[in-house]
Formats: structure tokens, sequence, C-alpha cells
């Protein structure tokens, strides 16, 4: 089952595009991070996944083919927004009470031991609690509800060091003990490097990336070598980023898999997932499997010219 | 760390029943408690303020139904006296009342969606399992029963207060623009319509502040536009040349003719230059220096040849005029209502 499936996916916002062509399938029982820079189309990816937005083009649905924002995709999806909006006048009591009413099941033993565990006072206010405290209590409200795909968008942003390891935390917790599958997304991906097994980067509206993370970095690699022959070296291999110094040039290249041949005079290292997001976000034109790939995506201007 | 207590949530996707509405009904109220204490506040203080007064206007009104022989002119001088001292004050009231029904529109009404919209809570709550189209019906559907039931019963009390005035004959009648849309099911109707109004201007403008004066400005142009054109169309009016039409009557217009054709002004004011008096509208004269006394103009001039026509509309069509400004604003309020849930159901985000 894919928790989330588009097909040429599109959202326009007074003659923007926010999001274009999209066409993706996450799997189940994945914690998926969607990851690019500010106004890449991420918070629209999620707005349609969840409900909040329609599609210009293309459909998105969830959880096995259910329509997203259908009575049984808001069933089975929990949402927490960026800023974690609650009613700042209401208690966590009251912020409960209203989660319950509004859901066909709540976990209230779940929610009361979790705030109880997080030192938030059910008689206190959202509004008078820290950004912390809001996102947790965002955070316990949408997991007591038992979904089976939990969507957080940029749910950090306002957290410190501490506070986004423990919401981290409970949220691998909670995948761990139910088998929920996460969908987040961040800016930065440091935070989501130890907990991410689906990767999907974006840029300018456009899905570049999309894939299991060991897939990612098993079809990927770093080739280190002369500056001088980097040009004529690029021209046989997909290079999706090139880094020259003086002497040396480091290529971040797409392969077939362990056993391709290596450039005489070049070495080649394993990456990482932070170099290879990094190297995908410096270069927004390239794409890899199975997000729409362009035709120039082999021969980086940087490299080339 | 805490574990889920509850199992594993089965396949139970096929038996997917939706969330109950009495449940939303708590979310209802929790919300929008504050905001029905509010209306019943203002209810509270106008209905006191009519109440106190209006006590102290039937304990003086008592006198005049006492009155024996009823319509002897000592009996007219008791009614008038009454109306003297109470008529004045009758009228402002009446006109601060006017605001009722768009002060609930825009501190009932317009909050609803924009409050949500503006904090950016509706990505809490349209993504609840309970759907956000039933969410805003749970949501307008009691809060504009309540407004309008409140607006209901606080009308039969501007009814009660007002009767001694229509009792001792003052010159305003059920349909005068002021009292109509307090009375019958006109200011239930009207508050309806602004809460609709204030709803719709929420969704449209997603800030509360803007969406509350839209709602009063909506509601002026309407109320205007209902009072000054449309109301007397409601039914043809009457036409008479009678010269003693009940005062109480709403007199749409009032024309003078002489032999069959009509008179203008400038003619009227020619014959009535030689008393001294000018017509300011065909209705309304100016008596000068050396007008003479206990003249009459209306009198004067039908004397002179003159036909007064006066167009209008009786009193006695108070309930038909009632039911149909009631029906169409109510038609109206539901129709706003549904194109609010439709814009929140469809809307892009």
């Amino acid at each position: 089952m894919n928790v989330i499936e588009t097909s040429g996916l599109g959202k326009r916002y007074a003659g923007t595009w926010a999001l274009r062509e999209c066409t993706l399938a996450i799997p189940a029982g994945r914690v998926a991070a969607l990851v690019g820079p500010n106004g890449a189309g991420k918070t629209t990816l999620l707005n349609l996944a969840v409900g909040l937005a329609a599609p210009t083009a293309g459909i998105v649905t969830v959880l096995g083919g259910r329509p997203a924002g259908s009575p049984a995709a808001l069933d089975g999806i929990a949402f927490v927004a960026q800023n974690t909006p609650l009613y700042k006048n209401l208690s966590a009591a009251d912020m409960l009470h209203l989660t319950r009413n509004l859901n066909r099941r709540l976990d209230q033993g779940y929610a009361q031991a979790r705030l109880a565990e997080l030192g938030i006072q059910l008689t206190q206010k959202a509004g008078k609690m820290s950004g912390g405290q809001q996102a947790q209590l965002a955070l316990t409200l949408a997991l007591a509800r038992r979904p089976r795909l939990l969507v957080l968008d940029e749910p950090m942003a306002m957290l410190d060091p501490l506070a986004r390891h423990n919401f981290m935390a409970t949220v691998m917790t909670a995948v761990a003990d139910d088998g929920m599958s996460v969908l987040l997304s961040s800016h930065v991906l440091a935070e989501l490097e130890r907990v991410a097994d689906y990767l999907i980067l974006m840029s300018e509206g456009r899905v570049q990336v999309a894939g299991e993370v060991d897939d990612l970095l098993a079809r990927h690699r770093v080739l280190t070598g002369p500056a001088a022959e980097a040009g004529r070296c690029a021209e046989r291999l997909s290079v999706v980023h090139a880094r020259r110094g003086a002497a040396q040039a480091h290529l971040l290249v797409r392969t077939n898999g362990a056993n391709d041949p290596v450039p005489p005079g070049w070495d080649a290292h394993p990456v990482s997932l932070e170099e290879l997001t990094l190297a995908y976000l410096r270069e927004p034109g390239a794409a890899a499997l199975p997000g729409p790939a362009r035709a120039r995506d082999a021969e980086p201007t940087e490299v080339t010219k | 760390m805490t574990t889920l207590t509850v199992p594993a949530q089965p396949g139970q996707d096929e038996d997917l029943r939706p969330v109950r509405w009495r449940r939303m009904a708590w979310v209802t109220w929790r919300q929008h408690r504050l905001t029905l204490a509010g209306v019943a506040a203002l209810f509270g203080v106008a209905a006191a303020y009519l109440l106190i007064t209006g006590l102290q206007m039937h304990h003086a009104y008592a006198a005049v139904t006492a009155c024996r022989p009823a319509g002897s002119d000592i009996c007219r001088q008791v009614a008038g006296n009454f109306l003297n001292t109470y008529a004045p004050g009758v009228g402002p009231a009446l006109g601060l009342l006017q605001v009722i029904p768009p002060l609930t529109g825009a501190f009932a009404g317009a909050p609803v969606l924009a409050r949500e919209l503006e904090a950016g809570t509706f990505r809490y709550a349209w993504t609840q399992g309970f759907g956000r189209a039933r969410w805003t019906v749970a949501k307008l559907a009691p809060l504009a029963v309540a407004v309008t039931v409140a607006a209901g019963a606080f009308s039969v009390l501007v009814s009660w207060y007002i009767q001694p005035i229509f009792g001792a004959g003052d010159n305003n009648g059920p349909l005068y623009p002021t009292i109509f849309d307090l009375r019958g099911v006109a200011l239930a109707a009207w508050t309806l319509a602004a809460f609709a109004i204030g709803a719709l201007a929420g969704i449209l403008i997603r800030r509360v502040i803007p969406a509350m004066f839209a709602t009063f400005a909506v509601w002026a142009g309407l109320a205007f536009v209902t009072g000054s054109f449309l109301r007397r169309h409601y039914a043809a009016p009457l036409i008479t040349n009678s010269p003693n039409v009940t005062p109480s009557v709403w007199v749409i217009s009032q024309e003078w003719t002489r032999g069959g054709s009509p008179a203008s002004l400038s003619m009227i004011n020619q014959t009535l230059h030689r008393v001294d008096i000018q017509a300011v509208t065909p209705g309304n004269f100016q008596p000068g220096p050396a007008t003479p006394a206990n003249i009459d103009p209306v009198q004067y001039l039908i004397h002179h040849g003159y036909a007064q026509l006066t167009i209008y509309q009786p009193d006695s069509r108070f309930w038909p005029f009632q039911w149909i400004e009631g029906g169409w604003l109510l038609a109206l309020s539901l129709l706003l209502i549904a194109a609010t849930i439709w814009l929140v159901h469809r809307r892009a985000t």
C-alpha cells in the first residue's frame, strides 16, 4: 500500500505554479522526509495530501487509494501544520476534549500520560505554553488519534535542539509501537538524517529526487580525481554536482550500482545522505529516480563549459 | 516513553461511520459560548431597557384606556398628553435597536470562520475526522438558530413595548420603517441575514475585524435599499383622494390634481401665496408670518378646486409584509450560509 500517491499533481496560486507535474508513490511503513529550500512546494504538497487544498491538476490519493480530504482519508491521517496552530484560549484538557469530539477515536489514556510526562498541566492554556510545549501538545493530539499516517509540516522550526530531540523521539516511539507511517517536511536535513528511510527532494515546485534512502545512497557516489580531467570525465557520467579545487575535483555521480567502472586515476567513495541532499539542492535542474528527469541533467553547466 | 494503549487499529475502513453530530455540539458550545453570552448580554441589556421604560409607559397608558367616554375630546387630550410625554423617547430607542442585527452579525457571524483562517487553526480543525463541511454546518446552524430565536423573542418584547404608542393613536404606524423591522418576524429574519452575511464575509475576507466591518456595511446597504425602495413594492399601494387618511398608514407619496390633471408644486404655491403658506413638498406646508390662524392648507387647497391624491400602504398589510420580508430574508440567509459551506468545502488554501 502507498500512503501517498500522486499523479501529475499540480497546484497554482494566483497564476504561479507552487507545485507541478508531481508524480510520487510513498510506500507505507516509512518515515519519509520531504526536503527542499523555502518555497520549493513542500507545504503545498502536504496541504494537498491532507485535503486542505484542492489540486489544480492531477490526482492525489492517500492510504491506498482514498481521495485526499475524503472522510476515510481524514480518519486515517493526523496532520500537524507549520507553527502548530492551536486554539490559544483553550486549555490542554479542552484541546484534548475537542480533538476527541472531532474524531471517531482518541486514545485519551495515551494523551494524558504523554502530557504528564512532558510536564504540561491539563489546565494550562495553549497560548501560555512555550513553543516546544505547543508543538508537543499538537503532536500528542495527533498521535492520540492513532493515525495510520502522520503528516508534519516543518514540525521543528520553532524548537530548540533539546525540544527537537524530544519531539522526534516521541514520533519514533509511536512509529515503533504502532507501525505508523510518517511524512515530514523540513528545510534542514540534519534533524531527519537519523530517522528518515525515504527521501523526497523538492525544488522550484518540482520533485527532484524520490526514493528509499538506502537505494539512493547505493546509486550515488563521489568520484575524486585530477581537476584537469573533470570535464572529460563528466561527459561520460551522470554528474549531479561537481566541485573543483585547484588540483582535485569531486564529482557526485549517479551510478547503476557498486559495479560501475571507476575511470582510471579516480577514486570512488560512498556518499552520505547530507552530501547527496546538498548536491541536489545546489543543482535544482538535476533529477533522479523516479522524479521527472530533464535532458540537461547529465551535463551540469558548471563542469562542461 | 508512553506507549499507545489502544490496540493497533484493525482494517475497519468498510465500516467507516462519520463522527456523530452531537459530538460537534460540545465543540460549538465550548468555542462559542463567550459569543453566545455576548449575544445574550446584548439582548439582555436592550430588553432590560425596554422592560423598565415599557412598564412606566404601560402604567401611564392605563389612564388613556381608562378614559370615558372613549373618543371624546377630553380623552383625545389625555391620549395626546401621553404621546407628548412618551413618544419622543421611543423614536431614539427604536433607532438604537436597529443595530441589533448588524452587531449580532459582526460579533457572532463574522468571527466563526474568519478567526480560524486568521489564526491558522483551520489547519487543525479541517484535518480532523469530522470533516470540514460538516464542521461548518455544525458551527453555523446552532449559532444561526440561537441568534434567530433570541431576536424572535426580543421582537415580541418590542411589540409589547410599542403597543401603547399605537393605542394612543400615534402618527407612526406599524409600517413605519424603524418600527416595522423590529417586530413580527422581521427582526429575527434581519438578525439571521446579518449573521449569514457575517459568516460569508468571514470566509471571503479571512480576517476578523475587516469581516466585521464588511458585515456592518453590507447590512446597512441591504437595510437601506429594503426600507427605501423594496418594501413599498411588496403589494401595489392604495390611492385615495380623501384628505382624511388615517395618520398611521405608511404614506408613500402625495400629489395634487386640479380638474383631473396633475398640479405642480408651483401651481399650489401660487394658490397658497395668498395666505402666505409655502408648500415645501406636496404634503409639507410652511406657514409664514402673514398666515391667518387656524387655516388648514389642505382644506384651503381643496376649497380652491384641488384634489389631494395619497398613495399609501395601509396598516392592515403589516402581517403580509412581515411574511414577505421574513420570507425573502430567510431565503437569502439560507443561500448565504449554503454559499459559505460550499466555499469551505472547496476552498483552495
